[in-house]
């Protein structure tokens, strides 16, 4: 991305620990969920935040809407920090910091009309007549692809992808700059989430939004972003322009990953191994290098020494021992 | 139509026993309203020389031992078993809600009411109700004072736990997201989401506290003696149960049938809100 | 060659309160011995519907197995007594889900559990199919599987789980396999594994498969040949190469279009939409004339919507119900 464009967000050392719940041997034991993740966000850019479960994407995305608070670490919002602002300090920001959950079932509240869902934030922050309050909930509504007539009916008589756009219209309510989508299109089916993440992308043009795009499907981050941070066990070990962390990978667990997805191309089956071992555990990650225990190029230093972030190539960070930075 | 009235509309249809229920009960209500016009005589009415006369065309139900007329008497009991069961009910529903809304959402709090709450339900609600009412003397409006302090533990677990569960909802989350304030997700999103249920158990307690201002009356810890409630006719009655069966059967009968409609009301609403019904949907 | 599996117009209803659910309405397909077949479609095309039918496995009330001919292995399934049924269950046929922790029995041990198909269907002691059972657990490459077998399913990992699972349908042999979405609860380099390891397995036994998914690349990696289901019918059928290469029947193509592939976007600069379907999956419980696709159809012409096309042949064994198929 281009350095004139300003930077919204910036995350510095951000970690998130918490209490285990494991019973009477758990003093002290605690789960790492994101244990030191740093990147920025321009105006403007999509970040996508690839990684598997217990890597700590999604709690990320909840510590920079301040829906969790950071144990250590600071978030900057056009340069001012915000991690420690109490509630009502954040109301100015919350209005340009919005969100996109995961589940279209759960985000949004049963017993409330789809009008009211979508106007609650004008509801909160702008003292607008009623007539003013319909008229931009209805144009909202018409934006994302909805019908202005469905307006007062419940979240139960949408589908899932109908549901999804009520939430992205809800997000869109107050002109945000930043929306965290959390696994947006995850709980959709395929031809629907093709109609949801185009409706984000038309919306990223017309209106200059960034997003944080939370997902643990690759080839659409790959599709909607124009940087990706791939995450393991609460830490980035890469982060680089699309382009560069799809064709020229540099960490080995980026390239498991793409090795691993499933190719809709049945001439290019696989024949390499699959990464083999599980997930570990983010209450007791390994020493060194977290990915040290899976990698098939590990070696002496990977065990004991944990690898920085470091530039290989222009724009593209990778934390690995095996990797050379550029001078 | 709001997803709630549309379960429970559905859920009648499938349960005709609630609506049963329902209609028994709207019967006891419109019986207690009209109960001055009803009543063939004046409950308090004593008439000694017709003193234990079984069930006749003049007295419907016989005559106690002080020659009041059984019919008029339970007749206007219902009043006080009714007035009781749901007073009781929205007594402890209401402030079963706001304690355990408090305690939802604010840690300490949390701690010590839940362990005062759990004290009290260890023990048994008719013996805790008939201590409280050793306390004061006997009326009706203390006898729904002590119930309903009886009560209000199991409510305000209730209620707890639901707000405790509806606190980790997405939409929640996403209110906060949208910078709603405090005080607004309680009443926009909490408060909504615990109605349902506790009407359902609303009902429950109803049906309770009427069997228990029952039993307080039966031992004379509960309303004061010359006052009819369907528990007084009874405990009145003790001695005579061998001569006069009636003077219990029939305040008996009412009881139970009361308590059995509303008990099949309250089903009926609880299934509708099951989450295995939502399921099908 | 006598197929292993014929399905004859399967039609499976479900008769609820407020109508009547067609969920699969009228489906044939063969499969030969120890070949792949996928069935892909969507939320609610009726494909799990289809293999649960096939083991007669549909809850009764208030589904009902209405019409058509199940033979394997030239007996009729849908004539046999729940007795013979239970017999070929676990032994002849063996199903395997999506969610493993919830189809194992968390008050069991995963030996134990594999270990009761072998004393059900082939009368062993107890001590010999535990032994069994620990060789079963070795052949789906389950670490110390020893140790592992006298745990319970909280224990494990879900893509251990899964190896349970797919050990316990293995263990007595199956002519038949039904996997019913089984990668899709799991993180990517897990998912790998588990299509790795039911691929081996396949050609180690002989056993044929029919892998249910919505997932397209997943079918690309697995799957011989196809079947594609849309709103309880079948669309489509074909090899697979076919059905990438040249996809006849809209829905197929409108499926491949719109899921975004791992460098798909990056070939030029120029911002890719997805294509879209637009529109929604029709309700099951109305009756539509016509074709049940033709109200989304980028093809549709006037026909579609009044007769309901047959499976027209595209090549060899390559059939689709389209009146006005893609060239």
């Amino acid at each position: 991305m281009s350095a004139a464009r300003e930077v919204l967000l910036k995350v510095d050392g951000l970690r998130k620990h918490f209490p285990a719940k494991t019973g009477l041997l758990s003093r002290g034991v605690k789960v790492l969920a994101v244990d030191g993740v740093s990147f920025s966000i321009h105006e403007g850019e999509t970040l996508g935040l690839v990684g598997e479960s217990g890597c700590g994407k999604s709690t990320t995305g909840k510590l920079i809407l301040r829906l969790l608070d950071p144990t250590e670490g600071q978030v900057e919002w056009r340069g001012r920090r915000i991690e420690q602002l109490t509630r009502a300090e954040m109301r100015p920001v919350r209005r340009e910091l919005q969100a996109v959950f995961q589940d279209p079932y759960a985000s949004l509240n049963p017993r409330m009309r789809a009008a009211d869902i979508v106007a609650e934030p004008l509801r909160n922050y702008e003292s607008l007549g009623a007539g003013e309050v319909r008229t931009r909930t209805a144009n909202l509504f018409e934006r994302v692809g909805l019908r202005a007539d469905q307006l007062l009916k419940y979240p139960y008589e949408f589908s899932g992808g109908q549901r999804q756009r009520i939430g992205i219209a809800r997000a869109l309510a107050l002109r945000p700059s930043l929306i965290v989508c959390d696994e947006p299109v995850s709980a959709l089916d395929v031809s629907v989430q093709a109609q949801v993440i185009n409706l984000l992308m038309d919306l990223q043009a017309e209106l200059n939004l960034s997003y944080l795009f939370i997902a643990h499907d690759l080839a659409v981050v790959e599709h909607i972003s124009h940087r990706v941070a791939v995450m393991y066990l609460g830490k980035i070990v890469e982060i680089a322009p699309k382009q560069t962390i799809f064709t020229q990978p540099q960490h080995p667990y980026t390239v498991a990953l793409l090795e691993a997805v499933p190719v809709p191309d049945p001439t290019r089956r696989k024949q390499r191994r699959a990464l083999g071992g599980d997930v570990p555990s983010p209450i007791d990650p390994p020493s060194g290098c977290r990915f040290h225990t899976r990698c098939p190029h590990v070696e002496q230093r990977c065990r004991r020494e944990e690898p920085p972030l470091q530039e290989v190539s222009p724009g593209q960070w990778v934390a690995c021992h095996l990797r050379q930075p550029v001078a | 139509m709001s997803p709630t009235w549309q379960r429970f509309r559905d859920a009648f249809r499938r349960h005709p026993t609630a609506i049963a229920g329902a209609v028994v009960l709207v019967a006891m209500v419109l019986i207690a309203l009209f109960a001055p016009w009803l009543a063939t005589s004046d409950p308090q009415a004593l008439s000694p020389i017709q003193r234990l006369k079984q069930p006749s065309n003049g007295h419907w139900f016989g005559t106690d031992m002080l020659g009041r007329d059984v019919y008029s008497r339970v007749i206007f009991g219902s009043r006080i078993s009714l007035t009781v069961g749901a007073a009781v009910a929205a007594l402890s529903i209401t402030l079963g809600l706001v304690i355990g809304l408090v305690t939802g959402f604010v840690r300490w709090v949390d701690a010590t009411v839940m362990r005062v709450m759990d004290g009290l339900m260890s023990i048994p609600s008719v013996l805790l109700a008939i201590a409280l009412m050793a306390l004061t003397k006997a009326s009706v409006g203390n006898v729904i004072v002590a119930i309903t302090l009886a009560e209000v533990p199991r409510v305000v677990r209730l209620v707890r736990s639901l707000v405790l569960s509806l606190r980790e909802q997405p939409y929640v989350e996403a209110a906060i997201a949208t910078g709603t304030r405090l005080p607004l997700i309680l009443l926009r999103h909490i408060l909504p989401n615990t109605l349902a249920p506790l009407l359902v158990q609303g009902t429950y307690i109803c049906a309770s506290a009427m069997i228990t201002e029952a039993i307080l009356s039966f031992i004379g810890a509960g309303t004061p003696p010359n006052v009819p409630s369907w528990g007084n006719i009874m405990a009145e009655a003790r001695s005579m149960f061998q001569l006069a069966s009636y003077l219990i059967f029939f305040p008996g009968a009412f009881l139970s049938v009361t308590v059995l409609a509303v008990n099949m009301l309250g089903d009926g609403m609880r299934d509708a809100l099951d989450p295995r019904l939502a399921r099908r949907m | 060659m006598t197929a292993l599996l014929h399905v004859q117009d399967l039609k499976t209803r479900f008769f609820m309160r407020d109508g009547v659910i067609r969920a699969v309405d009228g489906v044939s397909f063969s499969m030969a011995a120890g070949e792949t077949l996928a069935i892909v479609g969507e939320s609610g095309c009726g494909k799990s519907v289809t293999s649960l039918s096939i083991l007669r496995l549909i809850a009764s009330p208030p589904g009902r197995i209405v019409g058509g001919k199940i033979l394997f292995e030239g007996r009729d399934l849908l004539a046999l007594t729940e007795d013979e049924m239970r017999a070929i269950r676990g032994d002849a046929i063996s199903m395997i889900f999506q969610e493993p922790m919830t189809s194992l029995n968390p008050a069991l041990t995963i030996g134990w559990q594999i270990a009761e198909s072998l004393v059900l269907h082939r009368g062993l002691s107890k001590a010999d199919a535990m032994t069994k059972a620990v060789e079963m657990l070795h052949k789906v490459r389950m670490p110390e599987p020893v140790r592992r077998a006298r745990q319970y399913p909280h224990e494990l990992s879900g893509g251990m789980r899964q190896r349970v699972m797919i050990a316990m349908a293995l263990a007595c042999s199956p002519r038949l396999l039904l996997a019913d979405e089984p990668t899709t609860a799991l993180d990517v380099t897990i998912q790998a594994q588990i299509l790795e390891l039911m691929r081996e397995l396949a050609s180690e036994t002989g056993a044929a498969i029919i892998l249910i998914t919505h997932d397209l690349g997943v079918v690309a990696e697995m799957a011989q040949r196809v079947v594609v289901m849309y709103a309880g019918r079948k669309v489509e059928e074909a090899p697979v190469e076919q059905l990438f290469a040249h996809p006849r029947h809209p829905y197929t193509s409108g499926l491949l279009g719109s899921m975004p592939h791992l460098g798909h976007s990056l070939q030029d600069r120029s911002v890719k939409r997805l294509v879209e379907i637009p529109g929604m999956v029709p309700s099951l419980r109305e009756e539509h004339p016509g074709c049940l696709f033709a109200p989304r159809c980028p093809n549709a012409i006037a026909r579609c919507l009044q007769e309901v096309p047959p499976l027209a042949a595209h090549g060899a064994g390559h059939s689709a119900a389209c009146w006005n198929p893609m060239v």
